[in-house]
């Protein structure tokens, strides 16, 4: 979470609200804001953290173990539509990657200006070549994308 | 962030407008079956949610449907003090 933090100004700057969701009570949420993620990023978490103690929301998403009682690491891309354009679910041990969350972030607002005409390859990044998706486009990728694009 | 009134009672999130009866039946048919038991997919509209937050030393009530408008993320996360 702290990680997400420190990139919360890039986030913002996108025009990307942030909601971080545990079953841990808005109470545990400030202790552990005041204890820990406040050494850990200058200033802690800005962004709204939720509590789903029942694992009503996380229910809903597809993301709450009913064995564990905990809700995965499970990240939503929303629209301005309110319309999921992507997410990721992950067990615990492993961490997200924020970056590729703002690359993500970045495609999806690029490919929504240009009204779906453009699309955004394999590791899209913003200057990079996109796609424009059309008859003339059919078993001629291979001349308007080379694979190096995507890294 | 609407405010929330700070009481001894541990105020919880849900589902906007779902009866809650309909939601604990639900709970019912769905136990033990893993973490995947919505299939929510691309393309969907993101479910509609409210659920009390701490931000920035307040307290407060954030309702997913407010920000309709903005591109939103949300973070599910295994708990406060875990360790990644």
């Amino acid at each position: 979470m702290a990680a997400v933090a420190s990139k919360y100004k890039e986030l913002q700057d996108l025009g990307v609200e942030i909601f971080s969701i545990s079953v841990d009570s808005h109470f545990v949420h400030k202790m552990w804001q005041d204890n820990e993620l406040s050494k850990m990023v200058e200033g802690g978490v800005p962004f709204p953290m939720l509590s789903d103690g029942p694992g009503n929301i996380g229910r809903i998403y597809g993301v709450y173990n009913e064995t564990e009682g905990v809700e995965m690491r499970g990240r939503f891309l929303i629209d301005p539509d309110g319309v999921i354009q992507a997410f990721e679910v992950m067990t615990p041990p492993v961490g997200r990657n924020v970056s590729e969350l703002i690359r993500q972030v970045q495609a999806f607002q690029h490919v929504r200006k240009t009204n779906g005409e453009e699309a955004a390859p394999s590791g899209w990044q913003p200057g990079k070549p996109t796609l424009k998706p059309g008859p003339d486009l059919v078993g001629k990728v291979w001349e308007a994308w080379k694979v190096e694009e995507a890294f | 962030m609407k405010p929330l009134k700070v009481g001894c009672g541990k105020p919880t999130g849900s589902k906007v407008g779902k009866p809650q009866k309909e939601e604990t039946e639900r709970k019912e048919t769905e136990k033990n079956k893993g973490a995947t038991m919505t299939a929510i997919k691309v393309g969907d509209k993101a479910p509609d949610f409210e659920a009390p937050a701490y931000q920035g030393g307040n307290f407060g009530q954030i309702k997913l449907s407010d920000y309709l408008g903005k591109w939103v993320v949300l973070c599910f996360y295994p708990g406060d003090f875990t360790f990644v």
